[in-house]
């Protein structure tokens, strides 16, 4: 097809404005859809990450590893992803911190357990899973970070209402 | 959203087995009112467990912690008539603290 210059002009000037209704109009809508930000005040970056490897750069590491030293007990099937109960043990020397990790919430880090010395590297809480996946606990020690994974079944999301 | 913690604190052997359960709506943001508005973002940020003045767990928590948390963690170094504390701080500023004898 040929195109003089004038209707190439006109043509592509009618992309660009429908480029700039979609970005500007629609943009925003889905946006404010997908992501949902944290409280006002709330400014702590290692809650926005959204997979298990940023929640440990945002915690200060490169990398974790899998390791069988830690125990996560989650049901196999929750009936409602609101309240699922988790029991998190590690075994692994020096642990200083437990983390629980869903990457299909909307902010993947759950929450955090710093442990000093003297108490022990044991967890026991209720969380939200919005729907089916790999739950993780997230283990610090001197030497890193590690993690064991256990897939939780959600049959009722845990967000939302 | 005031309502007193139920914290028990439990002595076998050497260690001291902690439960808390703590009164809070722990909204994500994401959730919607009967009138079908966005119910603000509003959950507990940061928890301090202490004994004797020393920290025994510090926690810090997003939205997705369920709601009414549960927290349950074991520490040595208690006795039996010592005190534990626990404080919950959430993102509007609000905190409250609740102390529990163990036995």
């Amino acid at each position: 097809m040929k195109m003089s210059r004038r209707e190439f002009l006109q043509a592509s000037a009618t992309g660009t404005a429908m480029l700039a209704v979609f970005a500007t109009g629609l943009m925003p809508s889905l946006a404010a859809a997908t992501t949902s930000p944290l409280a006002v005040g709330d400014d702590r970056k290692q809650f926005e990450a959204q997979t298990l490897d940023d929640v440990v750069k945002a915690l200060g590491g490169s990398k974790a590893q899998p390791s069988s030293d830690i125990s996560l007990q989650a049901p196999p099937i929750a009936e409602n992803g609101a309240v699922v109960p988790l029991v998190i043990e590690s075994k692994l020397p020096g642990t200083r911190m437990i983390a629980i990790v869903s990457e299909k919430n909307p902010h993947a880090l759950t929450a955090t357990f710093h442990i000093p010395d003297g108490t022990e590297p044991y967890i026991m809480t209720r969380v939200k899973i919005a729907e089916t996946s790999k739950v993780y606990a997230l283990v610090q020690t001197d030497k890193g970070f590690f993690y064991t994974d256990q897939l939780v079944k959600v049959t009722l999301g845990g967000c939302g209402g | 959203m005031t309502d007193p913690m139920r914290i028990r604190a439990s002595l076998t052997g050497d260690t001291v087995e902690v439960k808390v359960l703590m009164s809070h709506p722990m909204e994500t943001g994401l959730r919607k009112d009967a009138s079908g508005k966005l119910v603000p973002a509003r959950y507990i940020k940061n928890v301090k467990a202490s004994c004797k003045g020393k920290d025994v767990l510090t926690a810090d928590w997003g939205p997705a912690v369920s709601k009414n948390p549960f927290l349950a963690f074991r520490f040595k170094g208690g006795a039996a008539g010592e005190k534990v504390t626990v404080t919950w701080t959430d993102t509007a500023g609000e905190s409250r603290t609740d102390e529990a004898e163990i036995r």
